[in-house]
């Protein structure tokens, strides 16, 4: 946590109410987005006990399995749960369109979108994609087709939703407390209720109320994909018994429904909250990457439909690290640059500053190390009240100039700073107008590069050397994890 | 009548497991947590008595797993363990006695009659030196002792730690085996769970080793390797893996060296203090607001991690949440706010109505500049 959160927190506990940290929203929002709070038995690893799914909230699809233990039943969820879900991908895997580059690639036009309640709906849903992908439709404990489809899907998304930046798979809790920060602890938030109460508390209560409340597991249970304990004894296990022993799944579905449908409906109110924010500006270049890796994707699944393998080779998971960590900076990067709020944070730690232009050297012209002729190297003296913490010769960016990417600071001397600029000024001996700024103008610097990330020179997979493996050997189904047991 | 019998009153303490030692030992600074567990009170009653929820029920699903998989591993006296202790380990043994420091068990008896509890923990700790001791003096027979009950300081107070693992010796070497019902799945498990898990085996490592030392055996012998058995991907099938637990032991010395000696604690505490909940048939009896009141006389250290540690969590929720303690927030926000204690002094050295301190200096300045910009920049968003 940062000092300016840390803040924010208290301010959100000493007013009773969550303190806005962005004022725009991050992640891409669907018009229909498809929201899936699933659950699973409880001392089970991946057997699911229901769910509640669909992109219309006043019709969701309810799926339960009135016998959890029963591997048929868990094998009919999955089909059930396929059905919903595989046409509703589908629907984006078909359109695309050729992007026109260097290397011209395609794009599908739209992408699909889920939301699930909390990080551990994501995790289940990995292992639901996990359990199921491996399958087969023929020979022994066969399944229908889509059954590992639907497993191939899953687990493409999960591995998506690791991305910072990604939208096509996503955990309400983390979007929300990237956007608001309540008055109480980590922890807390890791539970849509309590976060939504201090985000959006009823008429007439505060956070520390409307948390209180929404902490009692009776009026709202828990957004799972755990179950309450209790629930589990009292409602559950007798439920689960009367199925067994009349074959009839309607009590199991009366309890799950009336233990997802809160959370369904705090789903939605979340969409809501987030719906009222403007998109901020990266979203739709960060969506287009999401609708590039769904058309990557759906090539490969038709060059090869084999599911993905269970392990990564060392070369493919140090490229995936290193791909993850690229995304995090650069998602972070621009976070800052679009949303004055989160640029905020860097601005109290001194990793960014703003203030306003106090003197300006727009003519000014030097000879550069090495060159011959002298070039336009404008310098731009802002007075700041942050704490700059940026060395001379850092290489600083500022959102209101983006395509500027060499500006550096010459020197810091109290509160203010002096900025070298030295290019995006055009090609004429004078700089171009608005490309230098101007006195009396409020900027703001970074050494946050939104445009940085390259990826470090990692071996081609092929070339992977002995020492780690060798090329990896492509996965090739086997019998015993199409035949795994799930019990 | 020693101070912590009298605290407790007539009902028979509760034993430590290693999971109540790892999070008494998380929070070192923590006199409440210390006394409750050195008195050996019944926490979750306790909460629930004062108002608060229960905390970490179990679900029946669980349990039925949880035991159902213990069976599977602990069928046919050990036959199906040995392969997986042979494979973890590296061994070539044909076979390993099986030995258990509870007799009793094996009729379905237990500890639970509460005049004999005493005297059956001396019984069983007797039996569990001999069959430790008969293991180290003969390295060359492999063994699974079973139910051993260990003994372990605790703030200087000697507790009984039940019986949650097994340990297996082969050479010379002893080692923890913990039974965990969550799936290890392509080689990995959730990360939270391994690391309970990890923490939960080192203090059997801690208490081990202290026999050992106790026993003039070297230490050493008991290995810093545990080895985890857990289901298979999503079977029922045991798989082992080693859990080198190394850190988690220092982590635990250290905690434990740390916390305060419990007499120390106790001389602190208002003579007359009971924390007695005056159990009548299966039911505490004690009139709730007194009980509050002698609860809140020893100092607690709330911290949100308590949430999944400690069963009075939520009533030290409330308790700091009353008093603003940023502490509630989480220790980080305590942390970086350096030093400031509650909101309201934080909010105040923010809004200025607070005069700072001479070591509140730093963070007031700062304080301030965060508040000015975050107001400067919310309001310019909404006018724009
Ligand atoms: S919940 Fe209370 S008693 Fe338990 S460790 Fe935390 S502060 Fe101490």
């Amino acid at each position: 946590m940062s000092m300016f959160r840390s803040y924010l927190k208290a301010q959100a506990f000493h007013e009773g109410r969550a303190q806005p940290s962005a004022t725009v929203r991050h992640v891409h929002l669907s018009h229909a987005p498809l929201v899936f709070v699933p659950l699973r038995m409880a001392g089970e690893a991946a057997a699911p006990l229901g769910a509640m799914v669909g992109c219309d909230r006043a019709a969701p699809t309810l799926l339960v399995v009135p016998q959890p233990r029963n591997r048929e039943l868990r094998f009919a969820f999955a089909t059930e749960l396929a059905a919903v879900v595989l046409p509703y991908i589908e629907r984006f895997a078909g359109e695309t369109e050729t992007v026109e580059a260097k290397t011209p690639y395609e794009r599908c036009l739209d992408a699909p979108q889920i939301l699930v309640p909390n990080p551990r709906g994501v995790a289940f849903s990995r292992l639901l994609g996990r359990s199921t992908r491996f399958r087969r439709t023929s020979g022994p404990y066969a399944v229908p087709p889509s059954v590992p489809a639907f497993g191939q899907w899953l687990t493409f998304l999960a591995e998506r939703a690791e991305h910072a930046g990604s939208s096509m798979f996503l955990a309400m809790t983390d979007v929300l407390a990237a956007h608001w920060v309540t008055g109480q602890s980590g922890v807390e938030d890791g539970t849509l209720a309590a976060l939504l109460a201090w985000i959006a508390p009823p008429a007439g209560s505060t956070g520390h109320e409307a948390a209180a409340e929404s902490e009692d597991p009776t009026r709202t249970p828990p957004a799972g994909p755990d179950t309450d304990p209790e629930f589990d004894r009292k409602v559950l296990q007798p439920a689960i018994d009367a199925y067994d022993a009349s074959g009839s799944p309607e009590r199991v579905e009366e309890a799950l429904r009336r233990h997802l449908q809160p959370t369904w409906d705090l789903m939605w109110r979340a969409v809501d909250l987030l719906r009222g924010l403007p998109e901020a500006a990266g979203v739709s270049g960060r969506w287009e990457r999401d609708r590039t890796a769904l058309a990557r994707e759906v090539a490969r699944l038709g060059e090869n439909p084999t599911p993905q393998g269970r392990w990564d080779s060392p070369v493919a998971a140090a490229r995936r690290l290193a791909a993850l960590e690229i995304a995090q900076q650069t998602y972070e990067a621009a976070r800052a640059f679009d949303d004055p709020l989160a640029m905020a944070e860097y601005r109290v730690e001194g990793a960014a500053f703003a203030g306003e232009v106090v003197a300006v050297e727009a003519d000014r012209r030097i000879v550069p190390p090495g060159g011959k002729r002298a070039v336009p190297r404008p310098l731009v003296t802002v007075r700041t009240g942050d704490p700059v913490r940026l060395a001379p010769g850092t290489r600083v960016f500022s959102p209101a100039r983006r395509t500027q990417r060499k500006a550096e600071i010459v020197s810091v001397a109290g509160d203010t700073v002096t900025i070298q600029i030295n290019d995006g000024m055009g090609q004429g001996r004078e700089p171009a107008p608005g490309s230098v700024p101007s006195l009396g103008e409020v900027v703001c610097y970074t050494d946050l590069d939104p445009g940085g990330g390259r990826t470090p020179p990692l071996p081609a997979l092929s070339d992977t050397p002995w020492t780690h493996g060798g090329p990896p050997e492509p996965y090739v189904p086997t019998d015993e994890d199409a035949q795994e047991s799930w019990s | 009548m020693s101070r912590l019998d009298a605290l407790r009153g007539p009902t028979p303490p509760l034993d430590h497991n290693a999971r109540s030692i790892a999070a008494l030992a998380a929070n070192p600074a923590c006199d409440r947590r210390a006394v409750l567990d050195a008195v050996g009170v019944d926490k979750n009653l306790m909460a629930v008595h004062l108002g608060y929820s229960a905390q970490f029920g179990q679900s029946p699903f669980a349990v039925v797993r949880t035991r159902q998989f213990e069976e599977i591993v602990r069928a046919g006296g050990g036959a199906g363990l040995l392969p997986l202790l042979r494979e973890a380990l590296g061994l070539s043994i044909d076979t390993a006695r099986w030995e258990s420091a509870d007799e009793s068990a094996d009729e379905g008896g237990g500890e639970s009659a509460e005049e004999g509890a005493g005297e059956a923990h001396a019984v069983r700790h007797t039996r569990t030196e001999a069959l430790v001791a008969r293991a180290a003096g003969d390295p060359g027979t492999a063994v699974v002792l079973d139910r051993l009950l260990l003994r372990l300081d605790v703030a200087g107070h000697e507790v009984h730690l039940e019986p949650g693992v097994l340990v297996f010796q082969a050479g010379e070497r002893f080692h923890v085996v913990t039974i965990k019902p969550f799936a290890v799945v392509d080689g990995q498990a959730e990360t939270g769970r391994v690391s309970a898990a990890a923490r939960e085996a080192a203090v059997y490592v801690h208490a081990m080793r202290a026999l050992l030392v106790r026993m003039g055996l070297a230490p050493d012998r008991v290995s810093h390797d545990v080895v985890l058995v857990c289901p298979e991907n999503f079977s029922n099938v045991p798989t082992a893996s080693l859990l080198d637990v190394r850190r988690e032991l220092s982590v635990l010395a250290w905690q434990l060296a740390r916390l305060t000696r419990i007499d120390r604690i106790l001389d602190g505490l208002p003579s007359g203090l009971s924390l007695d909940l005056r159990i009548e048939a299966g039911v505490p009896t004690r009139p709730a607001a007194d009980l509050d009141e002698a609860v809140s006389g020893i100092a607690a250290r709330y911290a949100p991690e308590c949430l999944s540690a400690c069963e009075m969590a939520y009533f030290c929720r409330a308790e700091a949440r009353s008093g603003g303690a940023l502490d509630a927030l989480g220790r980080a926000v305590r942390d970086d706010l350096g030093g400031v204690e509650t909101v309201g002094a934080a909010i105040g050295l923010a809004t200025g109505t607070r005069t700072a301190t001479a070591g509140e200096q730093g963070v007031a300045e700062r304080l301030r500049h965060i508040r000015k910009i975050y107001q400067e920049t919310v309001a310019q968003e909404t006018v724009a």
